[in-house]
């Protein structure tokens, strides 16, 4: 990366669907913790149904489901930063900031300081965000 | 191959892996262990405590880089390398490791 060795590219994961209907938030998920070993400029975006995989107070017991959601707190340490929740989506669900977990990661270049990772973004912010990326992924 | 243990059969995947998570406890770890040739000291129970506890917060084993940067933090300089790590679990220290703590195998790189 900053040594210049390899290519580096920007990668986006677009999530868009609830967590558990489907297998795509999970798969989502563990695809971007294996892609985070070769050191690319990852980004996440959260967006339609998908900003409820990042919501607080998840309980699966009743469907029989692993509640991964608490791997997400885990994106700090695979050194994903970069975590975009569109604010339209959260709104058209009565759904705000504070519904959703805080996502931090510890900056090693200033003394381990915990900084957010979590980006509430708007509709137009995120098409911007969307347009540089050069490889997208959407689940 | 079920694992058998103080009289009682655990089940494991193809690897040896525990097939359920809530099955372990310590005297497995041993067994897993023994059957690899291996004796677990304090320090191994360091890393296997240290999967466990990760585990139960984040629902994942880490993989093997996330491991080294935080056993690290958590317990020194001198025990965040890969050398520490791979001298106590040569089979690698997140594949090896994990299995003794009765997690699943990690995710992505091990």
């Amino acid at each position: 990366m900053e040594n210049g060795e390899g290519v580096v590219k920007k990668f986006c994961y677009i999530n868009r669907k609830a967590p558990y209907g489907t297998i795509y938030a999970l798969e989502s998920l563990e695809v971007v913790l294996i892609a985070a070993a070769f050191d690319q400029d990852i980004s996440l975006v959260f967006a339609d149904d998908g900003v409820y995989q990042l919501t607080k107070g998840q309980a699966t017991e009743a469907i029989g489901m692993k509640n991964f959601s608490k791997t997400y707190s885990a994106l700090g340490d695979y050194d994903i930063k970069k975590i975009y929740v569109e604010k339209e989506s959260l709104e058209e669900r009565g759904l705000s900031a504070e519904d959703l977990q805080a996502l931090k990661y510890e900056d090693e270049d200033d003394d381990w300081a915990e900084k957010d990772s979590l980006f509430v973004v708007e509709r137009d912010e995120l098409a911007g965000i969307i347009d540089e990326q050069d490889v997208i992924l959407s689940f | 191959m079920p694992l058998e243990v103080n009289g009682k059969s655990f089940e494991t995947d193809e690897e040896g892996y525990l097939a359920n998570l809530s099955d372990w406890q310590p005297e497995l770890a041993n067994a897993m262990a023994e059957a690899d040739g291996a004796e677990l000291g304090e320090n191994h129970w360091e890393v296997i405590n240290f999967l466990r506890s990760y585990y139960e917060e984040y629902q994942i084993a880490p993989a093997v880089r996330v491991l080294t940067k935080a056993i690290g933090k958590k317990l020194g300089k001198d025990k965040g390398n890969s050398k520490y790590l791979y001298e106590l679990f040569p089979y690698g220290p997140a594949k090896q490791a994990c299995k003794y703590a009765g997690l699943p195998k990690p995710t992505g790189c091990v």
